[in-house]
């Protein structure tokens, strides 16, 4: 009786441990930003279609996320948003730019305000400027809406305009799409977003009187951007497949697929 | 021989029954070993007191020094709960009490699948209507900058509790036998006197477990209350934007790394003592229930 509980635990145990080990050869793994969702799904897409019999998956987890999984094996690319942190970097890990997002300074339609200079912005985010009236709006409370602690886009908006870890945000939210549903439903409400995000249920900003497009990132004339990063592993070797996509999305041929998805292509 | 051949059969399905238990046990364990066993590191290295009583939670600070201070989102937790049972329990309970002694067959069907609906909600759409309807409403009816706050999570938890509320209060009710009513009446008492004053306290027990199990609810709720609470670390107050105990775990790990990331774990590691209070008080209804 003992004997056939212990043998049939034991049988489940090393079940479980088998599980999710072991990737196909043919597969091609990534997971990290969900900003960069857009354009490595159309990637995926396309590269699927030109190798038959390799498969192409994203997990959209988040940038530090994926770094983690690249870093500890658990999938072949990672993605990133915001640049590799020294430390990681001392984790044998390497960062390719694949291209350049700008990220939007939004707010609400009804908004009469139509441009930010970066100052402007950072006085906003820290505080110093509380009321719409003083720059130009109606009068009312400015909300700041941003994204949650370790997002790629904050990382990057913060770190462009000079406003780390001072911000005093009356809501973080954890997706994109959750800042543009917020600030689109309250007329006093300014946020940050990927500029491949952007819907017309929100106006976007110029920022020093550049209006955000993809030749005003690539001169970059306008300053808040951020590079969308590919992260390997410095000693460890891609698989066959992993490498034929890495070398894709890095060709020039994959420039115009990028461009498609919204973002600026670094090559 | 057959009767030993039975005795066979009978002796393998009773181990096979016993791994399907086992394999509840087991997550369990597994989940508590693997909580306590990544959540204790960084209160360690944070120190008990300032991890528990620090005011200010800034865990990806890079220009000054990070700080893990929970007592905002332990005490956003308990007020988001306590709000959540005030305003919801009244309702569940009266709800309650209708349906079981007042309510037409018609009706209490009716209400009975409507119960069972809600309960059936994920809780995805409930922040999503909450986000969509009652944050710009909050905004509007309070005059105040924006809406999402710790009201607007306690309206979504309230609302997220009635089904278990009433329903376990219900099944409380109908048990009372009817011989205690049948007195009470007789004795010239009106019928809501008797339910009040007879069935209720009758049904004491179950009613406090129906209550016990909608703090659970409430507190471990996160994807609703998420969306609708804004999310700032601030100290909780009523139209300020807040983090609960489960949406500062569920909106950082993600992107997390490193202390941080070990932070978060501490603080599962926080939510599940308190579920595991909540729990050892549900049993202790449950068997003064049965004792009673």
């Amino acid at each position: 009786m003992k004997k056939i509980i212990c043998m049939t635990l034991a049988a489940v145990m090393a079940a479980v441990l088998f599980v999710g080990c072991g990737t196909a050869s043919s597969t091609v793994s990534t997971d990290g930003s969900t900003s960069m969702e857009k354009v490595i799904g159309a990637l995926g897409e396309s590269f699927m279609n030109n190798n038959k019999g390799i498969t192409f998956t994203y997990n959209p987890t988040g940038s530090g996320s994926g770094i983690t999984a690249v870093a500890e094996g658990r999938c072949d690319i990672g993605l990133s948003s915001r640049s590799l942190k020294a430390e990681e970097k001392e984790q044998g890990l390497v960062e390719t730019i694949l291209a350049y997002d700008g990220i939007a300074v939004i707010v609400n339609p009804e908004n009469p305000v139509t441009d930010l200079s970066t100052e402007t912005i950072a006085k906003i985010y820290k505080g110093e400027i509380t009321n719409w009236k003083e720059i130009g709006g109606r009068d009312a409370e400015i909300v700041l809406i941003g994204r949650e602690a370790g997002s790629g886009t904050r990382d990057g908006f913060e770190s462009v305009t000079d406003t780390k870890d001072a911000c005093k945000y009356r809501q973080e939210l954890t997706s994109t799409g959750d800042v543009i549903t917020t600030v689109s439903r309250n007329p006093d409400a300014i946020g940050y977003a990927s500029f491949a995000a952007v819907s017309d249920k929100i106006k976007v900003v110029s920022v020093n009187g550049v209006v955000l497009s993809e030749a005003t990132v690539k001169d970059g004339s306008y300053m808040l951007q951020r590079p969308f990063i590919l992260v390997t592993r410095k000693d460890v070797r891609l698989s066959e497949a992993a490498q034929k996509f890495f070398d894709y999305a890095t060709s020039p041929d994959a420039a115009a697929i990028i461009s498609a998805a919204g973002v600026v292509a670094a090559n | 021989m057959r009767r030993r051949k039975r005795n066979l059969l009978e002796n393998i399905m009773h181990a096979i029954f016993l791994c399907l238990g086992l394999i509840t046990v087991g997550c369990v364990l597994l989940i508590t070993v693997y909580l306590v066993i990544s959540g204790i590191p960084a209160i360690k290295e944070i120190g008990l007191v300032p991890f528990l009583f620090g005011k200010t939670w800034a865990s990806t600070a890079s220009t000054t020094e990070p700080s893990y201070g929970i007592l905002p989102f332990i005490l956003t937790s308990v007020y988001g709960t306590a709000g959540a049972i005030v305003l919801g329990v009244p309702i569940g309970f009266l709800t309650a009490v209708y349906l079981a002694k007042l309510a037409p067959q018609r009706i209490k069907s009716t209400v009975e699948s409507a119960v069972s609906l809600l309960a059936g909600i994920p809780s995805v759409v409930y922040g999503l209507v909450g986000m969509l309807v009652l944050v710009p409403g909050i905004r509007k009816l309070f005059n105040v900058p924006d809406g999402a706050s710790l009201l607007a999570a306690i309206i979504v938890l309230a609302v997220m509790i009635l089904p278990s509320v009433i329903k376990v209060s219900v099944t409380a009710l109908e048990a009372v036998p009817k011989e205690y009513e049948d007195g009470s009446l007789a004795l010239g008492a009106t019928p809501i006197e008797t339910y009040f004053r007879v069935s209720v306290p009758a049904a004491r027990s179950g009613i406090a477990a129906a209550v016990v199990l909608g703090v659970g609810r409430a507190i471990g709720e996160a994807m609703a209350v998420m969306m609708v609470s804004g999310n700032a670390a601030n100290m909780p107050s009523l139209f300020e934007s807040v983090k609960f105990l489960t949406t500062a775990v569920a909106s950082e790990m993600s992107y997390s790394s490193g202390l941080q990331r070990q932070a978060l774990f501490s603080i599962a590691l926080v939510l599940f003592m308190f579920i595991m209070l909540i729990n050892a008080a549900l049993n202790f209804f449950m068997k003064r229930d049965k004792e009673g």
